[in-house]
């Protein structure tokens, strides 16, 4: 890399390498998220007793770029009476909030690639306060969906993004709340620091079963809001189609709507990724000292199994009414929290981490 | 050549942050004002963060920009506020205070920019100096807050806390009106709903029947006239 520090300065030079990393990750997590739509559709089909997409390639391999192809070709309708900055600004905010995340993820350890001697680490940028980063941006998704509800101009529209914004906002307490545990027990925010630490004792130093204050009730809480966070079933009421049409997102068309539909899985995948990285080990697994590029396949490995948890849900899973979903976050998962906040905090005191 | 990017980035936050505040106090549509004080907060934030102060940048989004002004993006939308028309303006007088008041703002600004800039820079304090790095970050911050000012800290709670319970003795329902339902078995009424005279009384009262609640809160005559029709 000296020759591009010598061409621009390093800061620069650190820039465009942070730029091609950046760059990089969104097109892995952008064909990983394309094909969750793919299994998805294809597992419900199994679940449900029937085939699934299975015409366009082998498999139906092809199938996500059909569908893209398809919603780039769509007319775009706005509505006469929506609020038109506001109704095209929606879905910009909501793919851009469930994308920057995924910067502060460490895919895997530091890696050398093969007969150079270039080594970095397989994460695009390594910050003091990744995990409240990650928090932040996620707190601030919640406009995409509430002001495309209001700018519709929709009644249905409207009533979708009033719940979401609730849901949101209420389990989003409990889902930062679960992590702090986690945060005890490593002294840290950085996530590539996290991940570092869960390693070796086979698997014991995860922080699901670290001594001395396993993080059992912590994932439980994190996994149920971030199911919550993420819109989907059993939490889905922003969208529940026999009572909203299709909530926030009824009057958005063609590639519009597939910003919405792609930031929903996006988000799935960075809750699975924050999952895997604080309470699975990240790219932890046996022989990473040794070849640090299996830690990429353990990542993957991993986060694809809570993916494979959310399509299993919503093939099993019936769908909450609202007013239990409110009493749900508030006065269970939350007290919860607080409890295993408390209960990690005091072992931890005894105990040291 | 980072001097020049750092200028840049500078430039590029702080038009973002003045051109919105500007927006959130020229625009008449209220949803219009929120969303520019949203670019204002996360401007500064990213202010922040090239003063390196990342815990201070994350704080600002998680508490201004998620949490506060999701909730007045929440209250703009659930009341369907209307656009303001434009008025003739009201107490005029205020027009040259306000302008009075700007000047007098200006004029800080231009006295520090012209006269603080030039003091001589003090001695760093020898705690700065054992680690200047770690001044901004999270562990520092942690370690102020539960060891220096633990009792500002303190204190600050107490009052977040006392907001908190200001705002459910204030959002308590008052009294039963006659469209609410009541749900019998189910001890959701306090002596004071049921008895106006009992002020401040929070005991709970429990109904088994619809007919005991309805009774309970005075709405007993439409009860039974609808238990004979059934």
């Amino acid at each position: 890399m000296d020759w591009l520090n010598n061409l621009v300065g390093p800061t620069a030079a650190r820039g465009i390498l942070q730029l091609i990393g950046i760059n990089v990750a969104f097109v892995v997590v952008l064909m990983i998220v394309a094909y969750t739509v793919l299994a998805e559709r294809r597992i419900l089909g199994f679940i449900q007793g029937r085939l699934g997409p299975n015409r366009v390639g082998p498999g139906g391999m092809f199938q996500p770029f059909a569908d893209l192809l398809k919603f780039i070709f769509k007319e775009e309708i706005v509505p006469d009476k929506s609020t038109r900055f506001v109704y095209l600004l929606a879905p910009m905010l909501a793919i851009t909030a469930a994308l920057m995340p995924i910067i502060v993820y460490p895919f895997g350890p530091e890696i050398t690639i093969p007969f150079t001697r270039i080594t970095f680490p397989l994460v695009v940028t390594r910050f003091d306060v990744a995990l409240l980063y990650v928090l932040a941006i996620t707190s601030v998704g919640v406009y995409g969906i509430a002001l495309a509800g209001w700018s519709s101009n929709n009644k249905y529209s409207l009533m979708g993004g009033l719940r979401a914004s609730a849901q949101l906002i209420s389990y989003e307490l409990s889902l930062g709340l679960s992590l702090v545990g986690v945060v005890i027990l490593s002294s840290t925010l950085d996530l590539y620091s996290i991940v570092e630490q869960q390693g070796g004792w086979y698997g014991l130093r995860w922080n699901i079963f670290r001594f001395p204050a396993p993080q059992v009730i912590g994932f439980v809480i994190y996994i149920i809001s971030a199911i919550a966070e993420t819109n989907r079933v059993p939490f889905d009421l922003p969208e529940a189609e026999t009572e909203l049409v299709a909530g926030f997102h009824t009057e958005y068309s063609a590639l519009k709507f597939a910003l919405f539909f792609m930031a929903e899985y996006v988000n799935m995948f960075t809750v699975s990724m924050l999952a895997t990285t604080m309470f699975f080990g990240g790219w932890q697994g046996p022989g990473v000292a040794a070849f640090p590029a299996l830690g990429i396949v353990y990542f993957l490995a991993k986060l694809v199994c809570f993916l494979f948890l959310y399509i299993w849900l919503r093939g099993t899973l019936p769908r909450f009414r609202f007013d239990q979903l409110m009493n749900f976050g508030w006065k269970f998962l939350l007290p919860v929290a607080l409890l295993n906040l408390i209960l990690t905090a005091t072992v931890v005191f005894f105990f040291g981490a | 050549m980072s001097d020049w990017l750092t200028y840049i980035i500078f430039f590029l936050l702080a038009g973002l942050a003045v051109g919105s505040a500007v927006a959130v106090v020229a625009q008449r549509n209220p949803l219009y004002s929120a969303i520019s004080l949203i670019g204002v907060f996360i401007a500064l934030a990213g202010m922040y963060l090239t003063m390196a102060a990342p815990f201070i940048a994350a704080v600002q989004i998680i508490v201004y920009a998620g949490a506060i002004m999701v909730l007045v993006v929440f209250v703009i939308m659930l009341l369907n506020v209307e656009e303001e028309v434009r008025r003739p303006l009201r107490l005029r007088y205020l027009v040259p205070v306000a302008v009075l008041l700007a000047a007098v703002f200006f004029a800080e600004a231009a006295f520090i920019l012209y006269f603080v800039n030039d003091a001589p820079v003090a001695p760093p304090s020898p705690a700065a100096a054992v680690n200047p790095s770690s001044v901004g970050l999270t562990a520092s911050i942690g370690a102020g807050l539960f060891t220096t000012y633990l009792l500002p800290f303190e204190i600050t709670s107490i009052l977040i806390l006392m907001a908190l319970v200001g705002a459910m003795s204030l959002a308590r329902r008052a009294a039963v009106r006659p469209g609410d339902l009541v749900v019998p078995g189910a001890a959701v009424l306090t002596a004071q709903t049921v008895n106006p005279a009992r002020v401040g009384d929070a005991t709970p009262v429990r109904a088994e029947t619809t007919a005991e609640a309805a009774a309970l809160t005075g709405l007993w005559d439409r009860a039974t006239e609808r238990g004979d029709d059934e």
